[in-house]
């Protein structure tokens, strides 16, 4: 099974009508994954890269951004040839059993999140962590940066939050035959919330995070359930990339059930997540 | 001074190995291990044993979520 390719040959296809809807499913799903999976990593680039800013000094968390943007580039033309040029049936049981595991961390942790079991990613609070973390800290000028801290900061930020940006587009485009898409998608997300933190000014806290990665999660184990059984050598019952829709509803019920049985079970308090100067994901 | 570089380079291969353990297997190495072995056991049964093996990973998943969630909770 092929989630995008269309066969120049499809008007001998009986199943013509299924092939196309499994591409156009694929295509939507596969955009809406990697928009809220960089949107989401985005919004956490963002909150650090403004309290760099704001806390310490606005040229040198700049010049951080732009630092970090160069080395992602440079790991982007690296890694994407070298993505593409694995064969598909490697790709998908590599790209799949990685998916599977982000995904399912992700998906854990909103479901810890909804439940009630571990603290809401709040960013009001951890803009204010970091806040109060970078303005303990002495500065150190160098060359071109009047500030290290606020540099390295804004650096780390952007490219760790980036490093996942790029994998997931380059993973999902390059398995999907469709980079360009992937591409497209994970700029759309990166500029879109880039403008409304420059917009704002402040930490983008009324973007529904924990639903966002709460979805993502459902997706990313969709995509990674389906890549990886067919990379294994599994073939999926029905016509042309259906089991996406079927994968992605059970996923997501058997997430919310969790939700609903760990509800039951009495959490320890969760006040706001702490987490100033890391810029760990999640 | 040979020895202090050996170890300055032993310290960030340490910290680079730490980061990618942490970027790929992240908090809960159960995850990680069971999807491992949920893909091997698909490849198997796909190739060594012809058989359909298209509902293993979906099942590992049922097993596996409820597992690593508890473990959560239990350490908090």
């Amino acid at each position: 099974m092929n989630l995008t390719a269309v066969r120049l040959d499809a008007g001998k296809d009986p199943c013509q009508g299924c092939r196309f809807k499994g591409v156009a499913v694929g295509a939507s799903a596969l955009f809406i994954a990697v928009f809220l999976a960089c949107a989401v990593e985005a919004v956490e680039a963002t909150t650090i890269v403004l309290a760099a800013g704001t806390a310490r000094d606005w040229r040198s968390a700049n010049v951080g951004v732009l630092a970090a943007l160069v080395v992602l580039a440079a790991i982007t033309a690296a890694l994407g040839p070298a993505v593409s040029a694995l064969p598909l049936q490697a790709l998908r049981l590599f790209v799949g059993a990685l998916l599977l595991v982000f995904g399912l961390q992700w998906l854990r942790k909103a479901i810890l999140r909804a439940s009630g079991h571990k603290a809401l990613h709040d960013e009001d609070a951890i803009y204010a962590d970091q806040l109060r973390a970078a303005r303990s800290e002495p500065g150190r000028r160098a060359a071109l940066v009047p500030d290290m801290y606020g540099f390295t900061l804004s650096f780390k930020g952007v490219l760790l939050e980036g490093l996942e940006v790029v994998f997931i587009a380059l993973t999902f485009g390059s398995n999907a035959h469709q980079i360009p898409l992937a591409a497209l998608a994970a700029v759309s997300a990166v500029v879109l919330v880039a403008l409304a933190g420059v917009a704002i000014r402040a930490p983008l806290a009324r973007v529904p995070e924990n639903t966002m990665k709460f979805v993502v999660g459902v997706l990313l184990t969709t995509f990674g359930t389906f890549w990886g059984a067919e990379g294994a050598g599994a073939s999926w019952p029905g016509s042309n990339d259906v089991a996406l829709l079927v994968l992605a509803p059970c996923i997501a019920l058997f997430a919310l059930a969790l939700v609903a049985v760990l509800r039951r079970v009495p959490a320890a308090t969760a006040g706001p997540q702490p987490q100033a100067a890391t810029v760990k994901a999640g | 001074m040979a020895g202090q570089v050996a170890s300055q380079v032993a310290g960030r291969a340490r910290a680079f190995g730490l980061f990618v353990y942490d970027f790929v297997v992240g908090d809960d190495w159960w995850v990680a291990a069971g999807v491992a072995a949920a893909l091997v056991l698909t490849y198997l049964l796909a190739h060594a044993a012809a058989v359909t093996a298209w509902w293993l990973i979906p099942v590992a998943l049922v097993l596996l979520m409820p597992v690593s969630l508890w473990r959560a909770i239990r350490k908090r």
